[in-house]
Order: structure tokens, then C-alpha cells, then sequence
């Protein structure tokens, strides 16, 4: 039997530096004492035979108000949670350590993993974790201004909670010295020996941006000499509303993280509940889930599509592929009767069963829609300036990309052929056949030759998902499954107690933790859920896979210019409600 | 003498209603080409969009940023409305319709078309901002740049018709069109002046993705007008000159009258125009730079000289 990575690392740090915890999910989870989890995680990361060498996912967790001790909980104040994964193993690791104290501090990891970066200041500012040797220990999601640390127990999560809003002429004083710009608060010279450098703004308001994005430049003439982006300013507080919706009315809210992906979301935030909840998903929901998403991976493909090609000059695509679009968007409405954010999964299945005529809906789309990105290939992807703009630009490599924690159709543009609905499937995607796309060069064409090929995929699993739909259930028979199935509901007593109870209070699903990781539209997308065993979740965290997206902005800009910037801005393909949740 | 003031109120009367009709014509074609409906609900066909977007513009507030250098910013939008209509002083529209019969008219053209570069330069200067600085930058560059070959290109014309003068290199035209003997200078002189026009694919200078909207970022009303009148009046310029040096000019069958002609093959290459921007994507300013100055620019020399020495050829025959 080959020995797991606990052992590995117990035979190395001792037997004190391990405890394994039981989670829900298959996720090997340790808790290791804080002096040693730095040592740890430079070991797992280049010393381990077959390394973890993608920081997946850092966060925290505020424990004081774990309802029992359980798995380790409650006897730490707070709770750092770094995410492993290797590709290697196929294997995600969850490090857990604990810190006592009210405002704690521990060492940064950024010498290890320069990505922790954001992660880490992503920490600091949600709760008032200081680390040290970090370079940039700035809020990043929150106003600089901005008092508290929303996801700690005690900060209010309602505005009802906060007292009303005063602004008085000191404080607009104060807003706005912060909001001054001083090149060396964002680490930027002003000059160099030879050469001033000029600011720029690209946004909060720009056309290129897709959203209020921030980016600073440091420019010499067109040339970046550095970027900086600001992010925050789509920040909802995703994560704290959570902890006070229940599990089942929080669905509604996974619509809006990465908001092209429509059910992708709801899709990464069920499978975490139902493995908390331990529910099996009947065959035919399953694939109507899968269904579902493929169509709106095919949506979010071509809102990128278009805008790539726009943000290049190109004006017309954008209405095609829009038109499109509106024709995904016909065949979602007919099914879930929203568009962007149907809402439309449940706890155990889908909210109904598949309305009539819907095959021909299917069917008339996957014989359109071959032809029309045959079209799109010679109107876009074989444009000798599209090529000219977008070929080496934006380079990085694969090593560069794992690093970075780079993830989706970006990591398949630099030769790694890997997708999660293959590698490690979830949901029933086992069950369908289809490639995955890969090209090797890393830059911005590249990216885009991996999308649009994708779309050609996630269509030949929409059909097959229409030849094969399997009869049943749409829904799971589970006690858990919200709202249970409601024709039952008038004949037994249990079923209409749960629902009663399911409708007005909300399902209650049983303590412990979970996270499946997902291949969304633009990455890994995955909820990491902390149940104490109430109505609503202990902790979730969101993890999105545009936020390490956009922290490499710096790294892949500079040296190109402004013109190019937009190329890679477009070519990755972020939502900025993804980034900020 | 009454008669020349004729001309040069029909010529200005027609010119301003063109450019204003263009945003109509523009905005419906583009609409055409990418499935949808364009402007359609004022008037028959939409038409009267071009007197709302005209109102619209005459009462907006005449707005000067506090930081712009007043002057220059107020000065820099007519430049490039004076100077394009000073050029249309030497297109024929037909035997006799012209406002000056200048023997130098290329020239006049020439000079004329370089000037409304400064427009771009000082409004973008003026406006005190990066991204209007960036645009004027790109602007400048790419116009003087572009101003060379564009210039280099349309001397073959001259050397085959003898004349700076439009009437007379439209009247050599009577046997065959320029366009067969001088097909490479036409291509240049097309490229030329989609740059000179800064137009998409070579809207550099405004780039809206971006630079949002370049050197007119700050302007709004009817200082802004300027520029988009101005534009289309470049448009219209560019496209006049192409059917005037290359495309025969007033000249066709006799069922209609050459004025006709005239404006029949000037609105084939708006539409032209129109039709490159809803299709083409914009390439990088160096790349622009480099296009021009590597390919277009030995090209142009090329054609001038092979054009010169067949010419010189047949003379001594």
C-alpha cells in the first residue's frame, strides 16, 4: 500500500506535527502546530516526492463561535486553511492551524508561493489576521477606510445591524486623503534614473475594464513598467451572507458570483452541501444539471467571444455571438424560466422537471450552432490582425501558470491537458464523452484557439445529454432535498413536515466540512463549506478562480503596452463579480 | 462672380448635410451589417436622428474642463473642420463645378490634409489628460507618418496626367481610369487616408476599448460636434479624392449628368469606409507604424519610380 502524505510528512516533521481530521468530503485534512506549517508547505510544495505545487486556496476561519467542539474545532480562536493540489497525485491537501487571539498573528507564505499575496491580504482584511514578512499587507477587497473585518463573528452582517450611516465633514476629509493617489503606497517609483514615469488609471470606469476594475500603470511613453490592479469594487460580501441565509436560500446568490456562468455556480455550491448532506442526485437531474451547464458554458464562451474580439477594434462580432447567445438564453428561459441567474438548482436535484418540447429547443440549437462558429473562425480567429494582436502576447508558462494557481481553459493554453470534469469527475460527467482542448503556447490566441474549441465540446455533451436523457426523479427523495418533491407532500405526514419545515426554516444539515472543486466557465470554482449543524453554514468561502487570474496581471503586462494589456485583459476572460465576490 | 459665391455656398450647403447624413447612413449600415435595426424611429427610415443628434449637441452645455487650457482647447476642434472644408476647394465635382481651379491643386490638398493634424495634437494637449495625451501622441505620429506616402502614392497620378491640377488629371482619365495603370498607388492612397481619417482599423488616436475615447475624451457638445462632423467630412474628402485621382472623376455613360457620377462613386467608397469598420479589428500603433514605414512607404517609392520610368520610356519611343 503506498503511503499517504500524512505519513510522508509525519515521518518527517514527527508524529506531534500531524492530527488528521475527518472531513465530508475525500480531501486529506491536517492540523499541524503554526510553528512548523510554514516548514510543512515549503516541503509539500518542492521537496515531497510528487509535489503539491499549486496553492489552491488559502483562508480562515473564525472559531469562536463554533456551536461544540468537534473535529478539532472551538479550541483555536482562528483557523488558517491552505489548499494544496497536485497534479501529480490528482489530489487536493487541506493544512489547517490553528491561532489563538483576538487580533493573531502568523507568518506569510509569500516567499513560497508568491500568490499567497492576495490570499493573505485577502485574510487580513476579511479578518484581522496580521502576516508577517508579508510585502503588502493592504486591504484588498474592503475600503482602505473601512473599520472592523466583516468576516469575523462579531461584525454585523446586516445593515439594520450597523446603526445609520453619518458622514460628516471629517470623515469626507479622511475618505478622501484616501483616496489619493501616492505611487508609493502601491509600491511605484515615480521616476527612474533616466525617464518620469506617468500614472495611469485604466478604470474604475473604462470601457476595456468589463467592470469596475481598477488597474494602475506604471508607464514610460506606451511601454507598462508595472501594473497594479485594485480590485474590491464589485465586493458583495458574498461569503457573509451566507452565514445568514439558509443553505437552501443561499442558491440564489451563487447566480451572481461569476454571473455568466449562470448555474455553474449553483452547480460548485450544491455538490458541497450534498456531500455535507450525504444526498445522492437521481441519474436525471444529474444530467440535466449537465446539461444545464454545458449550455451556459457555451453562453459565457461567447459573451468572451465577442468582447475579445471588441476590445481588439473588431465591432460587429459582439452582435452575432449576442445573438447567440439570446438563442442559449431561449432554451434556458423554456427550461428555468430565468437567463443569467436562473436560480434553478436545488438541495438533491433541480427545481423542475424538464418542461415539454424541450428536445426540439435542444435539437434546433445544436444543428445552428457548428455552423455559426465556423463562421466565427474566419471572421475572428483567422483575421490576420486579430493574430497580430493577440499571438505572443501575454505569455506565460505552464510552471508560471501552476504557480500562480492559473486554472481552466488559461492552464490548457500552456500544454497541460487537464479539466476537472475529466480528472476528477463530479456531478456525472463521467458518464459523457468528450476531448479536452490544449495549445501550447500560453498567450492570448492561444487561450482563445482552447476556448472556442470548447465550445465545440461542451456542445457534443449537450447532445449527448439530449440522445441519452435518462427517465426518473428530478429530484432526490432525501429528507434533505429542499423543497422536497411536492406531489408527496399531500399524502404523507413526513414528507409535508419536511417540507414544512424545509420551506420555513430551511434544511439542517448535518456539522462537518466540504468542497468540491469544479470546472467552471473560467476555472476552478469551489465553495468550501463549514457546517455546525444549523439552518445556515458556518463558513463558506468561495473559492473563484478569476482572483489568481487577475493577480498575475502584473506579471504577464509588463514590458507590453497599453494596447496589449487590453489583449490580455480580454484574452483571460475574468468576471470581476468572480474576482470580488 | 456670382456665380463662384454660388458654388461655394452649394458646395458648403451639400458638404455639411453629407456629414451630418452620414451618421444616419453610418449608424443604418453598420446596423445592416451586424443584425440589427439602427436608428429607425425618427422620421421615414430613421432619418431624423441626424436633426435630434444635431439638437441634441447644439444645446448640451458648452463645457470646458477647469484644468484644459481654455484657448487651445476651444481652437483645436475648429482646425479640423476648417481645413478639411478648404480642401473640398479643389475637387471637381463636375466640368466647371469646382470652387478653385488651383494648378498646384494636389498640393493645396496635401497641405491642407496635414494641417488637421494639429487638431488632434492640441486638443489632445489642451485637454490635460493622460489618456487625451496618449491619443494626440498616437495621432501625431501616425498622421505625419502616414502624410508621407500618402503624398508619395498620388504622384504617379500626377506623372501620368502632367498636371497638379484635379480638372486636368480627371480629363486624362477619359480613356482609361487610373486605377488600372496606378493599382498600387491606389491601395497606398486607400490606406493612407483610412489612417489620415483615423478610422477603424486605424482609429488609433481614439481607440475607445482603449483609450476611452483618446484625444476628444474631454470634449462634449458642440466642440465635440467638430470632431465628428469633422471626421465624416474627412471621410467624404478621402473618398472624393479617390474617385477624383483614380476613378475617373465626373466621367461615365452620358444617361447621367456628371455630377451624378461624381456622387454615385463617392458614396460606393463612404460605404466602403463604413464597411471596413464593421469588420476589421484595430492593430497595435507600432504595428501601424511599422506597417507603414517598412511596406507602404518603399512601395510608394517603388510606384513613383516605375511609373516615372515607363513614362519616360514611352516619351522617348
Amino acid at each position: 500500500m503506498p503511503i499517504t502524505v500524512t505519513e510522508e510528512i509525519s515521518a518527517r516533521f514527527g508524529e506531534d506535527a500531524v492530527i488528521t481530521l475527518l472531513t465530508r468530503d475525500e480531501t486529506p485534512t491536517i492540523r499541524t502546530p503554526r510553528e512548523k506549517v510554514v516548514a510543512i508547505l515549503q516541503y509539500l510544495k518542492s521537496d515531497i516526492n510528487m509535489p503539491f505545487r499549486m496553492l489552491y486556496d488559502l483562508t480562515a476561519i473564525d472559531e469562536r463561535a463554533y456551536k461544540k467542539e468537534q473535529n478539532g474545532h472551538k479550541p483555536y480562536d482562528f483557523t488558517l486553511v491552505y489548499t494544496l493540489f497536485s497534479f501529480e497525485r490528482n489530489e487536493f491537501l487541506r493544512l489547517k492551524t490553528g491561532l489563538h487571539g483576538e487580533f493573531p498573528t502568523h507568518d506569510t507564505i509569500t516567499h513560497i508561493w508568491p500568490a499567497a499575496n492576495w490570499y493573505e491580504r485577502e485574510v487580513y482584511d476579511m479578518f484581522g489576521i496580521r502576516f508577517n514578512g508579508h510585502p503588502h499587507l493592504q486591504r484588498i477587497l474592503m475600503p482602505r477606510t473601512w473599520e472592523g473585518y466583516p468576516l469575523r463573528k462579531e461584525h454585523p452582517a446586516r445593515a439594520t445591524e450597523m446603526g445609520p450611516f453619518k458622514l460628516f465633514d471629517d470623515k469626507v476629509d479622511r475618505e478622501q486623503h484616501a483616496m489619493q493617489f501616492r505611487p508609493e503606497e502601491w509600491g511605484l517609483k515615480r521616476h527612474s534614473e533616466d525617464a518620469d514615469f506617468m500614472f495611469l488609471n485604466i478604470g474604475p470606469q473604462h470601457p476595456g475594464t468589463h467592470g469596475v476594475l481598477r488597474i494602475i500603470l506604471q508607464l514610460d511613453g506606451e511601454n507598462i513598467i508595472d501594473a497594479v490592479p485594485d480590485i474590491g469594487f464589485h465586493h458583495r460580501g458574498a461569503e457573509k451572507m451566507a452565514e445568514r441565509q439558509s443553505w437552501h436560500t443561499y442558491i440564489p446568490y451563487t447566480d451572481r458570483i461569476d454571473y455568466l456562468g449562470g448555474v455553474n455556480n449553483n452547480l460548485a455550491y450544491l455538490l458541497a452541501v450534498e456531500k455535507l448532506g450525504g444526498i445522492d442526485v437521481p441519474l436525471r437531474a444529474q444530467v440535466i444539471r449537465i446539461m444545464l451547464c454545458e449550455l451556459f458554458r457555451i453562453a459565457s464562451h461567447l459573451v468572451w467571444y465577442g468582447t475579445f474580439a471588441q476590445d481588439l477594434g473588431q465591432l460587429s462580432p459582439v452582435f452575432y455571438m449576442f445573438t447567440d447567445r439570446e438563442r442559449v438564453f431561449e432554451i434556458i428561459e423554456a427550461i428555468c424560466g430565468g437567463r443569467m441567474h436562473p436560480n434553478w438548482f436545488r438541495i438533491g436535484g433541480v427545481a423542475q422537471d424538464l418542461p415539454k418540447g424541450w428536445d426540439t429547443l435542444v435539437k434546433n440549437f445544436i444543428d445552428y450552432f457548428p455552423r455559426k462558429l465556423r463562421e466565427y473562425d474566419k471572421m475572428v480567429m483567422k483575421n490576420y490582425l486579430f493574430k497580430v494582436r493577440t499571438k505572443g502576447i501575454g505569455i506565460y508558462t505552464l510552471e508560471e501558470a501552476i504557480e500562480w494557481g492559473v486554472t481552466g481553459p488559461g492552464l490548457r493554453a500552456c500544454g497541460l491537458e487537464w479539466d476537472m470534469r475529466k480528472k476528477r469527475p463530479y456531478g456525472g460527467y463521467e458518464n459523457f464523452a468528450f476531448e479536452i482542448p490544449v495549445a501550447h503556447n500560453g498567450d492570448c490566441y492561444d487561450r482563445a484557439v482552447v476556448r472556442v474549441e470548447e465550445m465545440r465540446q461542451s456542445l457534443r455533451i449537450v447532445q449527448q445529454c439530449l440522445e441519452y436523457m435518462p427517465a426518473g426523479d428530478f429530484k432526490s427523495h432525501h429528507p434533505l432535498a429542499t423543497p422536497p418533491v411536492k406531489q408527496h407532500t399531500m399524502h404523507d405526514i413526513e414528507t409535508l413536515i419536511h417540507h414544512f419545515l424545509n420551506v420555513s426554516w430551511g434544511p439542517v444539515i448535518p456539522p462537518g466540512e466540504a468542497m468540491v472543486c469544479t470546472e467552471a466557465t473560467k476555472g476552478w470554482n469551489s465553495y468550501y463549506l463549514i457546517s455546525d449543524g444549523n439552518t445556515a453554514s458556518y463558513r463558506t468561502h468561495i473559492r473563484t478562480p478569476s482572483f489568481p487570474h487577475m493577480q498575475m496581471i502584473p506579471l504577464i503586462s509588463k514590458g507590453y503596452t497599453v494596447a496589449d494589456l487590453l489583449s490580455i485583459l480580454g484574452g483571460m476572460d475574468y468576471v470581476l463579480a468572480d474576482i470580488d465576490r | 462672380m456670382i456665380n463662384a459665391w454660388w458654388i461655394i455656398g452649394g458646395v458648403l450647403f451639400a458638404l455639411l448635410n453629407t456629414a451630418a447624413g452620414l451618421i444616419w447612413l453610418e449608424r443604418r449600415m453598420l446596423a445592416l451589417w451586424q443584425d440589427r435595426y439602427g436608428p429607425n424611429r425618427a422620421g421615414p427610415f430613421g432619418l431624423f436622428i441626424v436633426l435630434a443628434d444635431t439638437l441634441k449637441l447644439f444645446f448640451k452645455e458648452d463645457w470646458i474642463p477647469p484644468f484644459a487650457d481654455k484657448v487651445v482647447f476651444v481652437f483645436a476642434p475648429a482646425v479640423v473642420v476648417a481645413s478639411v472644408l478648404m480642401s473640398f476647394v479643389i475637387i471637381p465635382f463636375a466640368p466647371g463645378i469646382v470652387v478653385a481651379d488651383m494648378n498646384i491643386g494636389v498640393l493645396f490638398f496635401l497641405a491642407m490634409s496635414s494641417l488637421g493634424v494639429y487638431s488632434i495634437v492640441l486638443g489632445g494637449w489642451a485637454s490635460n489628460n493622460k489618456y487625451s495625451l496618449l491619443g494626440a501622441m498616437r495621432g501625431a505620429s501616425q498622421m505625419i507618418s502616414y502624410e508621407v506616402f500618402m503624398g508619395l502614392s498620388l504622384m504617379g497620378v500626377v506623372v501620368l496626367s502632367d498636371s497638379f491640377n484635379l480638372q486636368k488629371i480627371v480629363e486624362a482619365q477619359r480613356t482609361v481610369w487610373f486605377v488600372v495603370p496606378q493599382l498600387l498607388g491606389f491601395l497606398i492612397f486607400m490606406v493612407a487616408g483610412i489612417a489620415e481619417t483615423h478610422r477603424l482599423p486605424f482609429d488609433i488616436p481614439e481607440a475607445e476599448s482603449e483609450l476611452v475615447a483618446g484625444y476628444h475624451a474631454e470634449y462634449s457638445g458642440m466642440k465635440f460636434g467638430m470632431f465628428f462632423i469633422g471626421e465624416y467630412l474627412g471621410i467624404t474628402l478621402i473618398s472624393a479624392m479617390v474617385v477624383t485621382l483614380y476613378f475617373g472623376g465626373w466621367l461615365g455613360p452620358t444617361f447621367l449628368p456628371p455630377i451624378i457620377w461624381f456622387v454615385i462613386k463617392t458614396f460606393l467608397f463612404i460605404s466602403l469606409f463604413i464597411l471596413l469598420r464593421a469588420s476589421m479589428p484595430r492593430p497595435r500603433y507600432d504595428q501601424l507604424m511599422e506597417y507603414g514605414w517598412k511596406v507602404l512607404f518603399p512601395l510608394s517609392l517603388l510606384n513613383l519610380l516605375v511609373t516615372a520610368a515607363i513614362k519616360l520610356w514611352l516619351i522617348s519611343e
